[in-house]
């Protein structure tokens, strides 16, 4: 056996690597997933992850819906998404391996722990024949690993059971990828001494378990190259990694300090919105209150209460809960108080696929109420962007003194990316005051810009008031049946609404103000559709790409954008909301392009689409 | 104000602020007309609120009035305090909102018995097993008026309405039992006519902190007239209901001859006399949670109806708990630093 020192191993400079790592749901693949993103993202790659895990916590062990999945795509270049396909897929078990090699393109790694193919496990993911064996897997680079064994021989000595051995061979992958792809093992080993702190022996057992996987790539001749993704050129500055559902809680913590009034979170616990519960939680030093409600209607009624008592009332579900809290939407729309309300989108209708994507809520958010009842939608379009529309959510919000939904989805929540940590001092002042003036106060008197009517709270003397769900009487806000006024409430809470156009920016577009073809998204399909439009407008197509985070009101030249090219295609993770909206709105014959399958669209079927419309349009004119 | 509130930034509840802030009934009466039906219970109901609420000491716009849907729901308009006229059912989580943002304010909710067993039920019971800090008023018409006559939760099994032509087939709920069940720390009843029990009783649920449950039996003259006249009316109230007082005998009757004793685990209406005397009768516990079991289970016309305060008892409050822990947290680790949270654990710089 040759040694470290004396083995020659060449090293491939690589733009782009994508890594898929598969197992049980108790293997650990979202750790392994983190922590290789993390030590990326510190050496200075880009980064995108797409964490894939099942609904179940505990499906049977070696079972296919048991499989939980994280990728992770880290480049030296600027990159948009998780990547399409993985070159590498590391897979624990048979059922990993079946469930996760249909995207695997032929040509790819394929890391597998042979341990794991014992004719139980094969049975259980429904193999007949092992295809480590069967030859049925020679379109692809096969590396057997025998992970669990050289793993418990590493760990021998330690005072543990088997079975709690056999848990740290995740870091014991990690390690071998960590070779394979020239990264340094001290982050992670410094992670896993603060995670065990409390429990040295599995503090050792994991960072023995990492060591013996980066010796194993040392020192065994299966591998015959290393791979190095060089840094990224990044913008100077400091940079944390974000996943979008804790970049929303920093956004409405941010948006509490600089509007100087507490915030007040009710949530009901539901995939994939819980985190935002936890994290908020977590932040009592800021004085944020958070309330764990018996149901999703009193999760936003307390909201309700709490901004009528002059608190950021803020609630957070995903769609079944928007569901349920809708009429109290409606109430929040004729009060007239500030309010803001999460929804993380995911698969469905009905309880659909919890942990799965989907951006299919956005007509449920705009009109799934009784009656014409506006309230604005923003829609960050990538992990890092939900901090700053959490925190324009709050301005909207106060100035305003409307609801305003935050619209992300499973994607956003869950993937991350790196973050340029922005300075507090730059963060603008959002603060409203509170009416104190006695002479002249009326309920529902109107600012003449915002149309916004005073915030009168309860314990200002002088201003007591009643307000409620009943149509308020202009002004006053006493209750009216009065046929031409509901008209004309009707009319200023829309117009209200519509008025957000002139304090928002425009749409911008990437790409020619004009041309043959504009991509129109919005939310998480940003990535996926930028680097479409990167390729097309590399091979000198004449294509733009523009991307909504206002749903409600559109910026003000929404229209003349999508008038200024041939075609308008819109990708959506829904069968075709948006376009439905455009169409209406701005009698475009914008086509959607749409695709449900709980996943982020892949780059090249937006790519090839284009191309398509591009064709028929060049047809046409022919 | 400043001189009206306790140490702690709340208005302390007590007659020496109500002497030094000094309203009266009249300061309590809203512009808005009154709207309900010539004769209704609701209008006593009213009359009874306004008048205690100079005793609390709490300066005006510091009460706020959270109602849902029904008859009920239209109080707050009359109340020249802050009031919220909400959606059916949600009263209970909007104050607890509201209680959990704003300590400082005191807070009543009025509701019904379709608004808050039906529709809100898990909201009034949730609110009861947090403590939250808010005062429940519940009218129990025993149907529901606002609908124009439907079954509500505690209507009679058997009752014909306009949605149950051959008599409802559903149970009752017993209010009572329900506020005991989720622990609501002061629990009372009273009827829309005694006023000047009424008047007690709403004084006893101000001066409470913690979940107030108070059930007020109210007539419903158009759709379910006389629903409580059986024992409530003058000529039979005193023989056919107990008001209960705390650590005393439970006595009842015109003459004052009648009693409430235990025989064994069941209680059992006995006459004063050669075979009882007042030392063999039950005594009035409000902290004892099996006899306020047994209270909320008794019911005319097997047994006389009980009235007045059933629980009273103190545990800490939702809000006080709430802000417990952020004073916590902020003694032990100092008050939030935004930057240090946006930067979190790790951080690398690019040049």
């Amino acid at each position: 056996m040759t040694t470290t020192n004396e083995r020659e191993i060449p090293m491939e400079e690589l733009e782009r690597v994508t890594i898929r790592f598969a197992g049980d749901s108790g293997d650990g693949m979202q750790v392994a997933g983190t922590q290789f993103t993390r030590t990326s993202a510190v050496f200075g790659n880009d980064v995108s992850t797409l964490p894939d895990f099942p609904a179940e916590i505990r499906a049977p062990a070696g079972s296919l819906p048991g499989v939980s999945g994280f990728q992770i795509s880290f480049s030296s270049t600027d990159i948009h998404t998780p990547g399409d396909e993985p070159d590498v897929l590391v897979a624990m078990n048979p059922a990993a391996l079946k469930v996760n090699l249909n995207e695997l393109p032929a040509g790819a790694a394929l890391i597998v722990n042979e341990d794991a193919f014992t004719a139980t496990n094969l049975a259980k993911a429904g193999y007949a024949s092992n295809p480590l064996k069967d030859g049925s897997l020679h379109n692809w680079n096969v590396f057997p690993i025998p992970i669990s064994t050289l793993n418990t021989r590493a760990l021998e000595g330690l005072e543990m059971t088997s079975k709690q051995m056999d848990l740290t061979k995740n870091f014991f992958a990690l390690g071998v990828m960590f070779w394979l792809y020239e990264r340094s093992m001290e982050p992670t080993l410094q992670w896993i001494g603060d995670k065990f702190k409390k429990r040295p022996i599995f503090a050792d057992a994991n960072k023995r378990a990492l060591r013996a996987g980066y010796a194993f790539g040392e020192t065994t001749e299966i591998f015959h190259s290393r791979y190095m993704v060089p840094r990224a050129p990044q913008r100077p500055g400091t940079y944390r990694n974000l996943t979008g559902n804790e970049g929303a809680a920093l956004g409405f913590v941010a948006a509490s300090v600089k509007a100087n009034r507490p915030l007040f979170y009710g949530s009901y616990p539901i995939t994939p919105a819980s985190d935002i519960l936890h994290e908020l939680a977590s932040y009592k030093t800021f004085g944020v209150k958070t309330f764990q409600a018996e149901d999703e209607i009193a999760a936003i009624g307390s909201a309700i209460g709490a901004s009528y008592g002059g608190a950021m009332g803020m609630t957070g579900t995903s769609g079944p809960g928007i569901a349920l809290k809708s009429e109290a939407m409606g109430l929040a729309v004729m009060v007239e108080l500030p309010l803001v309300i999460i929804d993380v989108q995911r698969a469905g209708p009905s309880t659909g696929m919890p942990t799965k994507n989907e951006q299919a809520d956005l007509l449920q958010v705009l009109y799934g109420r009784n009656s014409d009842s506006p309230v604005a939608v923003v829609a960050p379009a990538t992990p890092g962007e939900t901090f700053w529309y959490a925190f324009e959510a709050w301005r909207l919000a106060l100035k305003y003194m409307t609801p305003v939904v935050f619209l992300s989805d499973a994607f956003l929540a869950t993937g991350a990316e790196p973050w340029p940590i922005p300075s507090v001092d730059d963060l603008p002042d959002i603060s409203v005051p509170n009416r104190t003036e006695k002479a002249g106060f009326r309920p529902y008197d109107r600012d003449p810009q915002t149309l916004a009517r005073p915030w009168a709270v309860p314990g200002t003397p002088g201003l007591e008031h009643r307000i409620g769900g009943l149509e308020k009487a202009d002004l006053t806000g006493n209750v009216s049946y009065d046929p031409e006024n509901h008209h004309r409430m009707q009319e200023l809470r829309q117009a209200k609404i519509a008025g957000i156009a002139n304090d928002i920016p425009e749409l911008e577009v990437a790409g020619p103000a004009e041309g043959d073809l504009l991509i129109l998204g919005w939310g998480s399909t940003y990535g996926s559709i930028r680097s479409a439009v990167e390729r097309l407008q590399a091979r000198g197509h004449s294509v733009a790409h523009a991307h909504l985070r206002y749903l409600n009101p559109f910026p003000r030249n929404t229209g003349d954008v999508v008038k200024a090219y041939k075609r308008v295609m819109i990708p959506e993770i829904n069968l075709g909301q948006l376009s439905m909206l455009i169409r209406a709105r701005y009698l475009v014959d914008a086509q959607g392009y749409n695709k449900v399958r709980g996943k982020p669209f892949r780059i090249s079927e937006i790519e090839a689409e284009a191309e398509r419309l591009i064709a028929e349009l060049r047809g046409a004119s022919r | 104000m400043t001189d009206t509130l306790a140490p702690g930034g709340q208005p302390a509840l007590s007659p020496q602020n109500a002497a030094i802030i000094q309203l009266t009934r009249k300061d309590f009466v809203s512009d808005q007309e009154v709207r309900w039906c010539p004769g209704c219970g609701d209008y006593s109901i009213l009359a009874q609120t306004q008048k205690v609420m100079p005793d609390f000491g709490y300066p005006k716009e510091n009460i706020v009035f959270i109602s849902g849907i029904g008859c009920s729901g239209r109080l707050p308009y009359y109340m020249n305090t802050y009031g919220f006229h909400s959606i059916h059912g949600r009263a209970p989580a909007i104050a607890t909102g509201l209680k959990a943002a704003r300590p400082d304010l005191m807070v009543w909710v009025i509701t019904g018995d379709g608004d808050a067993l039906s529709i809100g039920g898990n909201h009034l019971i949730h609110s009861m097993r947090r403590n939250v800090d808010i005062r429940v008023i519940m009218f129990n018409n025993r149907i529901y008026g606002l609908t124009k006559g439907q079954a509500s939760p505690t209507s009679e099994i058997g009752k014909v309405t306009k949605s149950t032509p051959l008599g409802t087939v559903d149970y009752p709920i017993s209010p009572l039992t329900i506020a005991l069940a989720a622990e609501a720390s002061f629990i009372a009843r009273s009827v829309d006519t005694h006023t000047e029990h009424l008047q007690q009783t709403l004084t006893r649920a101000g001066f409470h902190r913690g979940s107030v449950f108070t059930e007020v039996l109210q007539n419903c003259n158009i759709f379910n007239d006389g629903a409580h006249r059986e024992f409530t009316d003058r000529e039979v109230r005193e023989d056919r209901m107990l008001a209960l007082e705390h650590g005393q005998p439970m006595i009842f009757g015109k003459d004052r001859d009648m009693g409430l004793r235990l025989n064994g685990y069941q209680p059992e209406v006995v006459k004063l006399g050669d075979d009882f005397r007042v030392e063999d009768l039950l005594v009035h516990d409000e902290q004892d949670p099996l006899i306020a079991f047994m209270l909320s289970r008794l019911y005319w016309p097997d047994f006389p109806v009980p009235v007045g305060v059933i629980r009273d008892i103190r545990r800490p409050t939702h809000d006080e708990l709430v802000t417990n822990q952020i004073e916590e947290a902020i003694a032990a680790r100092g008050e939030g630093n935004l930057q240090a949270l946006l930067n979190g654990n790790d951080t690398w710089t690019v040049k």
